[in-house]
């Protein structure tokens, strides 16, 4: 076990990915010798030569097609998007075609492709470098999607996603990078994809969450500890496919639930949870489903508007109060 | 200042109330809380207080009507321009949801206990564990009654239930508290089913004649040999022509309606005050499926003959069986009769399928020994078992018609005429 960044844990699972198998190459904007926006490729260009580490144009479409095409002939490409928010430059490849292809074709195709898209806001980037399309992706049928919080579940994922077999949207947050440390293990792991984890263990109340909200929904949970209320906290670390019955396990055991994501309120995530537990374990429920979510507006680049908007401990321990109160 | 004077709720499942009487009339001053109007409903009365001081302006709902809960029926002109509040009290009830849980517990100390706030989990607790929720104290908000507060009761009552009590161990046998609701243990297992909407509408349906209907049942044998015979000799040919087979329904149905028509009370409801005596004879014959019993009603039974009784009671029950009965034709029976016979049963007291007059209950047919000519004879006897509401039919009445339609059971030739 060793400490290691968020960043790091991307990075390292790329090398040994690509180490380990031939197939898998690398693409995008800068991702060569510039090792990247966020140096997420630092040392592969040196490492593995242009060959397998491919710059490319400005041009988010291109680069999911032509990933697209290197997989259905036998690559497995980790195609970078320079940030999640230009991931809609290249929607139709996607939904169109990666989430198709094996339907398409009566199973005879896949398609083992790879974006990861650097998601989420608090970084002051603004309306075009802070946003968390997530929700777009699980809507469409045909594409996985995961978007973990942890170093170690950084790499465990990526590694799954790089092996797995359809194309997977892998969301890391930029907020994350450099922020969040951790042990991750020296031997070669994976993570599985749809997948839950139960960050910390209570009895009263269950908080679902994913990505960098984690770590605010911890800090809620440890404050409402303080106060005699023991918080379920799960990281869904997959979206789709999600881990519904760790959602309804921890709802069975607390009857109370409360969603926290980034992405914005209406139709994200956190809305088809409460439909789902509200169609399936309504008979557990005592109490309304509540949501922590960014509102339905876009991110603003003054820094304490972004603020305003964000999801945060606060706002969290607020809606945990209420909820326990109930 | 005008205030209105409301029907005021007066307890679960009551919609609606009927004015009794205006104790004031327009013009008349009233006091505050000084009963102005007498508004009755199906399960309580009640004196409806003026809400403030004033004159009684309007009143908009006469005698004998019937209004809905929390509508209008009268208008108060009121003398101070701020509407009745106890002067202690904060003035207009804050909205913001910050003052939600004030103003949640302020309603429920004012509301009755059957409106409160249960939530799926605990209904779910209550209902499998038999627990009256009105014993338990809440603590969530405004008092509701939380999964929190169900959990550690339902462990107090099994520790009581089941902790055998160590002080007295020598005295005496420790004796078991009855058990309030069956609580499931590998011991003795139960089985929870949900009740159903058909099985909720046969209970609320059962319970609501027997406590309206004082419910008496008479019982007259019948010799039915003679139409035991009749029928031996005509049912193959019976079933050749008609394609159903030939029971003794349509007999009793014909000769239930013949009675009826000489014991009009019998077909007559009790409603509002008033019986009502049915001039058509709709007859509900009851079908027993797995799921539970529904009665069928053969409309103007009194227009078919045997072949035609006969193929609207295999009609009903064919299409009761395959699910395919609307619920026209559920509705509107005006007598209706049940077969436990056909289950082997010898004596019964059927519930009057409310609100109906009687029901009659038509048992098994067995050869039985009774006296004939001071002789011992072999004869097909049957007891119908005839339970009449009360307050509508006179013992004596119930009797002749009972004994009527035994008669002619027992000369089937009358059916003729």
């Amino acid at each position: 076990m060793k400490e290691i960044t968020y960043l790091e844990a991307i990075r390292e699972a790329m090398l040994e990915e690509m180490e380990r198998d031939e197939s898998v190459f690398v693409l995008g904007e800068d991702v060569g010798a510039y090792g990247g926006a966020f140096q997420a490729t630092k040392g592969l260009y040196e490492k593995f030569g242009e060959a397998r580490v491919l710059d490319t144009p400005i041009a988010e479409s291109c680069i999911v097609g032509v990933a697209i095409g290197a997989a259905l002939v036998g690559y497995r490409p980790i195609a970078e998007m320079q940030f999640a928010d230009f991931i809609s430059c290249g929607f139709d490849q996607i939904v169109n075609q990666a989430a198709t292809l094996r339907y398409r074709t009566g199973g005879r195709v896949a398609v083992p492709l790879v974006i990861r898209a650097p998601s989420g806001g608090g970084v002051h980037g603004g309306l075009y470098h802070s946003q968390n399309p997530e929700a777009w992706f699980v809507h469409r049928p045909g594409l996985k999607v995961v978007a973990p919080a942890t170093p170690y579940d950084a790499k465990g994922l990526l590694k799954a996603s790089i092996r797995d077999n359809n194309p997977v949207i892998y969301f890391e947050h930029k907020g994350l990078y450099r922020r969040a440390k951790g042990p991750v293990s020296d031997e070669d792991y994976t993570v599985p994809i749809g997948k839950a984890e139960v960050k910390r263990e209570g009895t009263d109340l269950t908080l679902v969450t994913y990505s960098a909200m984690l770590f605010p929904c911890l800090a809620a949970a440890e404050t409402m500890d303080k106060e005699g209320i023991e918080v379920d906290v799960i990281d869904l670390r997959s979206l789709a496919p999600l881990d519904w019955e760790a959602v309804f396990q921890s709802v069975r055991k607390t009857s109370k639930l409360l969603i926290v994501h980034e992405d914005n309120r209406t139709c994200g995530i956190g809305a088809e949870i409460a439909a789902r537990v509200a169609e399936e374990a309504f008979d557990d429920l005592d109490g309304p489903v509540m949501r922590v979510t960014y509102p339905d507006t876009h991110h603003p680049f003054s820094p304490p508007l972004e603020e305003f908007c964000l999801p945060n401990e606060a706002k969290i321990v607020g809606a945990l109060r209420r909820l326990a109160s109930y | 200042m005008e205030v209105k004077i409301v029907v005021p709720h007066m307890g679960e499942s009551i919609v609606e109330g009927t004015i009794l009487k205006w104790l004031k009339r327009p013009g008349d001053r009233v006091e505050r809380d000084e009963s102005v109007v007498e508004i009755g409903s199906d399960k309580i009365d009640v004196e409806v207080p003026a809400p403030a001081r004033g004159t009684l302006k309007e009143i908009l709902a006469q005698e004998g009507a019937t209004v809905a809960v929390g509508k209008a029926v009268a208008l108060l002109e009121t003398e101070d321009a701020a509407p009745a509040r106890p002067k202690t009290e904060a003035p207009p009830e804050p909205e913001a949801a910050e003052e939600g849980e004030a103003k949640e517990a302020k309603q429920e100390e004012t509301t009755p206990r059957g409106r409160r706030r249960i939530t799926p989990v605990v209904a779910k607790l209550a209902e499998r564990h038999g627990v009256d929720l009105d014993q338990i104290e809440g603590t969530g908000l405004g008092g509701r009654v939380t999964k929190k507060d169900v959990l550690p009761y339902l462990e107090g009552r099994r520790s009581t239930q089941e902790a055998p009590e160590p002080k007295r161990k020598e005295e005496a046998l420790p004796t078991p508290t009855p058990r309030r609701a069956a609580v499931p243990s590998e011991e003795e297992p139960v089985e929870v089913i949900p009740v159903t909407a058909m099985r909720k509408a046969i209970a609320e349906h059962l319970v609501r004649s027997k406590q309206t209907a004082p419910h008496v049942t008479t019982v007259a044998e019948v010799d039915m040999t003679r139409l035991v015979n009749f029928r031996e000799k005509h049912k193959a040919d019976f079933e050749r022509q008609e394609g159903i087979s030939l029971t003794y329904m349509p007999f009793i149905v014909m000769a239930c309606i013949r009675t009826l028509k000489e014991f009009p009370f019998l077909n007559g409801s009790m409603e509002e005050e008033r019986i009502l005596l049915k001039r058509y004879y709709h007859i509900g014959v009851a079908v027993a499926l797995e799921e539970g019993l529904v009665v069928p009603v053969i409309r103007h039974a009194d227009r078919l003959d045997i072949r035609g009784l006969a193929h609207a009671i295999h009609d009903l029950a064919e299409r009761a069986r395959t699910k395919k009965l609307t619920s026209d034709d559920l509705k509107g029976g005006t007598f209706s009769i049940t077969n436990p016979g056909a289950f082997g049963a010898v004596l019964s007291t059927p519930i009057i399928n409310y609100p109906q007059a009687a029901i009659l209950g038509v048992e098994a047919i067995r050869k039985t020994p009774v006296v004939r000519d001071d002789q011992i004879a072999i004869r097909h006897m049957m007891y119908l078992c005839l339970s009449y509401d009360h307050r509508i039919v006179d013992g004596a009445t119930a009797v002749q018609f009972n004994q009527r339609v035994r008669r002619i059971l027992e000369n089937p030739l009358e059916l003729i005429l």
